[in-house]
C-alpha cells in the first residue's frame, strides 16, 4: 500500500457536515458528493455520524472499523479525543452500521485493512474532532461576546472570563447552529496530551471476564442454529441430497440446500452439527477434482503470457545481462490459512422486506449486499451489525460465511445462527495467495547492482474482490507488488514485473498480503547478492540505502540493538529490512543448530511507524505480527490433493504456540511523521531474517517457504 | 434433565448426555465466555475447570461431569477482581481477545497447583492454548504477576 498517500484529510468529495441532534446537541460527520446535500443518514434514518455531543453532555463516537484485536475502539476514539481535550472515559463508543458515508478512503468501500485504520483517521477524524471543538469555542465565544483565544477547554467544559462556564452539552445546541470551519487544523503534535501515550484499551475489561460478545456468541430470540456441509473439493457443488436420517434426528427444524452447501438447522448447534455427519450428499466435484500442491505450482512455475512492469528504472530488466557478474534466483511460496480463533459464523434474521445480520465482518456493505441478494431485499433493508471479530488477518474481508445463514432463516421464518466448524474453517478459506518469485540481478567490479529485476507470478486477489481496482487492461494489481515496487536499494536499473497467474481456488487477502511473498524473495536475494559481494549482509545492505534515510536508520539500529556481528559462539544472524503501509522496519534473527535444525532464539524488530496514537498497541501489533509471521516462516502449508485441502485442525496445520515463542526484542522509534499502518509490516520481515540466518549458520540457501521442508528447522 | 454444577450453582438442562459441555454452556446455559476453537481438544479455547482441572470442554460430554465443580470463566469473579484477570487487565493482555477465557481459565489452574511457576512451568501448561493474535509474552508476564499478586507481593 506505500503507492497510496500517508496522512489523507477529508477526500475532495468529502465535506465535514455539521448538524442538530434531536434534544439540542451536536452531530459532525460527513456529507458526500458536496455542500449543500442534507445529512447521510443510517439505516433508522438517524443522522450518521462520527461523533454526537448529546444536549446531556453525553460524548459518543461511532467507530467505523471493526475491532479484530487490533485496538481501534481504543485507538481511534483517542484522536478525537484528543482534539476536544476530554479524557477517553468521558467517551462511548459505539459501532458504526455499513453506510457509504464510512467509506474507507484509501480502500473505497467500507473496510477494515490494509493497515489503514490509523492513518485514515488522523485525517477525518481528527478533523472531524477540531472542527466540533472550533464550533463549542465558537458557540461560547458568541454568547459570552469574548475572542475565542480566551476560552479554554478541559473535561467538555468550556471556561472564559469572568468566570464563565458552560459544558459542551450546554454550548452543543448552538455550536450546532454554526457553520463548520473548512480550515479546522488538527493540533500539532507538540499539543498532544494523549495521542502519543500509552494508553489502556477501551475493551481489555469484556475480554477477561468473557462479557465480550463476538459473533458467536449473538443470541436472538426464538434462535434456532445451523451446521453447513461444503463441497470437500473446492468449488464442488450439491448434486443431491439424502436428508431422510438427518431429519429424523433430534431437534432437527429442517435441511435448507442453500447457495454454498446444504445447513441443517437444529433446536442447538450440536444437534445441527451432528445431523449434518447424517447428510448423504452427492457432489459435483467440478474443475478441481484434479488441483494438487505440485499441479499449482507446476502451473506456477510454466506460467505463460505478458507481465506488466510496476516499476522500471533506467534501462530495466534488459541491463541486467550488461553487468560484471550475474546473479539469479527463484522463490516459492506456499498457500496458508488465516485460522482465526473464532470460526466463521454469521447470524441471520430475515424478515418479510428487511434482514438483520450480525456478524464479526471487516467488510460490512459487501456483507449488506450479499446478504441483500440471499434475503431478496434491498442492500439498504439489511442492518449489519458488527460484533468483536475472533481474529480476522483478512479472512473477514470475506463473506462466504454470510448468504447460507441468510437462506437458512429465511427459510425457517426465524433467526439462524449458522456456524463452521474448524475443519469447515481450514478446508474452506480464501487461502493467502502462492507465488512463485523470481530475481535477478547484474553487479559491478564493486558488488553493487548495476540492474536489478524481479518477476512476481502469483494469482490476484482483487480480482475476484475488487474487480474495478484491475478491471482497465494493464492495471497492475497494487496488493501483488507490495515491498517490491518500492524496491529501496540504490541501482540504476530496477525493473518489477508481475504476471498474473490463476490457481483454479479461491485466494484472499491474509494479513501483510503480498508484502509477505516479495519481502522474502527480495531480502534473501539482497543476501545472496551480499554473499556474491563477499561482503557483510548488514554493510551491504546500509551502503545501499542512501536514498532511504528511514529503512537505513532502523537497519542500523536493529544491527546495533542485537549486537551484529558479535552474536555468541553458536549463534547465528540474519537481518531483513522494509518498508510497507508506510512503515519502516527492520528485524535480526538469532538461531542456533541443534542436532542440524535451526531453532530460532530472538528476534529483534527496529520500527519506525512516525507518530505512534497509543504505543502499548503498537509495541503488541508489532509482536503480533511477528508470532503471526514465524508459523509462516517456519511450517505453515496448505496442500491440496484432488482438489481437497489436507490440513484440517490445528493438529495438521502448525501454528506458534507458548512454548514456540522465542524472545521478542522490540524497538520503537520515537517520530512524528505521518502514522504509517502497524498491523502487518512485522509479519513480512521474520521469514527472510530467519532464513537469512539459516545460510549464515549451514551455508544452505532456502528458498522455499515454509522452512521447514528443508529439513533445517 | 440433567442437573449440572456451575460456579456454585445447581442448573438444568435439557441437554441430551452426550453433549459436549461447551455446547451445554454456551447454547442451553447461555454462558457464551466459554469458546468454541477447535471441537478437537486442539487450542484451549472451550477450556473451563471441572473439579479444579483446566478441562477442554469441546470433548467433554457433558454425562462426565454430572456431580462435580465446573467453574467457567464468568465464575472466576464477580466483578474481574481475581488477580489472574486484574494482572491481564494491568498488562492489556487481550487483542482480539476470543481465546482469552481459555487462557485465563489455563492460567488460574496452572497457579493453584503451582503458586510459583517458572517460564517452563508456563510453556508447559499453556501449550494447549492457541492464541492467532500472538499475545503470548504478555500471557507470560500476566502469569508472573498474578502469581506475584496472589502471593500478597508486590502488585
Amino acid at each position: 500500500m506505500s503507492h497510496l498517500p500517508n496522512d489523507l484529510s477529508l477526500g475532495r468529495r468529502n465535506f465535514l457536515k455539521g448538524s442538530l441532534l434531536a434534544g439540542g446537541g451536536l452531530l459532525i460527520g460527513v456529507s458526500l458528493g458536496g455542500c449543500g446535500k442534507p445529512a447521510p443518514t443510517g439505516p433508522g434514518g438517524s443522522p450518521v455520524a462520527w461523533l454526537h455531543i448529546g444536549g446531556d453532555n453525553a460524548i459518543t463516537i461511532l467507530i467505523d472499523k471493526s475491532e479484530m484485536g487490533q485496538g481501534v475502539y481504543t485507538s481511534l476514539p483517542m484522536l478525537i479525543a484528543e482534539e476536544l481535550d476530554v479524557p477517553l472515559s468521558m467517551v462511548k463508543v459505539e459501532v458504526a452500521p455499513a453506510d457509504k458515508a464510512f467509506i474507507n478512503v484509501f480502500l473505497g468501500t467500507m473496510i477494515t485493512g490494509g493497515s489503514t485504520s490509523i492513518r485514515e483517521g488522523w485525517g477525518k477524524l481528527r478533523t472531524a474532532g477540531a472542527a466540533a471543538r472550533a464550533m463549542l469555542v465558537g458557540a461560547a465565544a458568541d454568547a459570552w461576546k469574548v475572542d475565542p483565544a480566551q476560552i479554554k477547554v478541559a473535561d467538555a467544559r468550556l471556561t472564559g472570563p469572568g468566570g464563565k462556564s458552560a459544558t459542551f452539552g450546554e454550548m452543543a445546541e448552538a455550536a450546532a447552529k454554526r457553520e463548520v470551519p473548512k480550515d479546522a487544523k488538527p493540533k500539532d503534535a507538540k499539543d498532544f496530551t494523549l495521542v502519543g501515550k500509552p494508553t489502556p484499551r477501551l475493551d481489555t475489561p469484556s475480554k477477561v471476564d468473557g462479557s465480550a460478545e463476538y459473533g458467536i456468541d449473538v443470541k436472538l430470540p426464538g434462535m434456532k442454529y445451523a451446521a453447513l456441509a461444503q463441497s470437500p473439493v473446492l468449488g464442488g457443488k450439491v448434486k443431491s441430497v439424502d436428508a431422510s436420517a438427518a431429519e429424523k434426528m433430534p431437534g432437527v427444524i429442517k435441511v435448507v440446500t442453500t447457495s454454498s452447501g446444504v445447513a441443517v438447522v437444529a433446536d442447538h448447534y450440536w444437534q445441527a452439527h451432528s445431523a449434518r455427519d447424517a447428510l448423504k450428499i452427492t457432489w459435483e466435484d467440478g474443475a478441481n477434482v484434479h488441483l494438487t500442491t505440485a499441479s499449482m505450482r507446476t502451473g506456477l512455475a510454466t506460467a505463460k503470457g505478458s507481465p506488466l512492469t510496476a516499476r522500471k528504472d533506467g534501462a530495466g530488466a534488459a541491463a541486467v545481462k550488461g553487468g560484471k557478474k550475474t546473479v539469479s534466483a527463484t522463490y516459492e511460496l506456499p498457500i496458508r490459512a488465516h485460522a482465526t480463533m473464532e470460526p466463521m459464523n454469521c447470524t441471520a434474521d430475515v424478515h418479510a422486506d428487511s434482514c438483520d445480520i450480525y456478524v464479526g465482518t471487516q467488510i460490512q456493505q459487501v456483507a449488506q449486499a450479499v446478504a441483500a441478494a440471499a434475503a431478496g431485499v434491498q442492500p439498504e433493508k439489511v442492518n449489519v451489525h458488527t460484533t468483536m471479530l475472533g481474529g480476522g488477518f483478512g479472512r473477514r474481508l470475506e463473506v462466504d460465511f454470510i448468504p447460507a445463514a441468510v437462506e437458512a432463516s429465511k427459510a425457517v421464518g426465524v433467526p439462524v445462527k449458522l456456524v463452521w466448524t474448524r475443519e469447515d474453517d481450514f478446508t474452506h478459506d480464501a487461502y493467502g495467495p502462492p507465488a512463485h518469485n523470481s530475481a535477478s540481478a547484474s553487479l559491478d567490479a564493486a558488488g553493487n547492482p548495476t540492474a536489478v529485476h524481479l518477476n512476481i507470478v502469483s494469482p490476484s486477489i482483487t480480482a475476484r474482490v475488487f474487480p474495478p481496482v484491475v478491471a482497465k487492461p494493464g492495471t497492475v494489481d497494487p496488493f501483488m507488488v507490495e515491498a517490491a515496487a518500492n524496491y529501496l536499494y540504490d541501482a540504476p536499473n530496477v525493473q518489477v514485473d508481475v504476471l498474473r497467474h490463476e490457481i483454479g481456488i479461491n485466494v484472499g487477502y491474509l494479513r501483510s498480503v503480498s508484502h509477505q511473498l516479495n519481502a522474502f524473495m527480495v531480502e534473501s536475494f539482497m543476501d545472496e547478492l551480499a554473499h556474491t559481494a563477499g561482503k557483510d549482509p548488514f554493510e551491504y545492505r546500509r551502503a545501499l540505502l542512501s536514498k532511504q534515510p528511514r529503512a537505513k536508520r532502523v537497519l542500523e539500529e536493529a544491527a546495533t540493538r542485537a549486537n551484529w556481528g558479535k552474536a555468541a559462539a553458536g549463534t547465528h544472524q540474519g537481518i531483513a529490512v522494509m518498508e510497507g503501509y508506510g512503515t519502516y522496519l527492520a528485524a535480526v534473527a538469532d538461531i542456533t543448530l541443534v542436532d542440524g535444525k535451526a531453532k530460532v532464539g530472538k528476534i529483534t524488530c527496529v520500527v519506525d511507524c512516525g507518530q505512534k496514537v497509543n504505543p502499548g498497541i503498537v509495541e503488541s501489533q508489532i509482536v503480533s505480527g511477528m508470532v503471526f509471521g514465524l508459523p509462516q516462516a517456519l511450517w505453515s502449508e496448505i496442500t491440496l490433493d484432488g482438489g481437497k485441502v489436507q490440513q484440517t485442525n490445528f493438529d495438521s496445520y502448525r501454528v506458534v504456540r507458548m512454548n514456540d515463542v522465542p524472545m521478542l526484542d522490540v524497538v520503537m522509534i520515537d517520530s512524528t511523521e505521518a502514522p504509517g499502518g502497524i498491523g502487518e509490516p512485522s509479519v513480512a520481515v521474520v521469514a527472510p531474517a530467519i532464513a537469512n540466518a539459516i545460510f549464515a549458520a549451514t551455508g544452505k540457501r532456502v528458498r522455499d517457504l515454509p522452512l521447514a521442508k528443508s529439513g533445517l528447522v | 434433565m440433567l442437573t449440572l454444577k456451575v460456579n456454585g450453582q445447581s442448573l438444568e438442562t435439557d441437554a441430551s448426555p452426550d453433549t459436549p459441555l461447551l455446547w451445554v454452556l454456551r447454547d442451553h446455559l447461555g454462558m457464551t465466555g466459554t469458546k468454541f476453537g477447535c471441537g478437537k481438544s486442539l487450542c484451549g479455547a472451550c477450556t473451563v475447570h471441572v473439579d479444579g482441572s483446566a478441562t477442554r470442554s469441546c470433548v467433554t460430554p457433558v454425562e462426565n461431569v454430572i456431580g462435580k465443580e465446573i467453574r467457567t470463566i464468568e465464575g472466576l469473579s464477580k466483578d474481574r477482581s481475581h488477580p489472574v484477570q486484574k494482572a491481564w487487565m494491568e498488562l492489556d493482555v487481550p487483542q482480539c481477545g476470543y481465546c482469552q477465557s481459555g487462557q485465563i481459565m489455563s492460567a488460574t489452574a496452572l497457579l493453584e497447583r503451582n503458586p510459583n511457576p517458572t517460564d517452563a512451568d508456563i510453556d508447559s501448561a499453556m501449550a494447549g492454548n492457541i492464541c492467532r493474535c500472538g499475545t503470548y509474552p504478555r500471557i507470560r508476564a500476566a502469569i508472573h504477576k498474578a502469581a506475584d499478586m496472589m502471593k500478597g507481593g508486590s502488585k
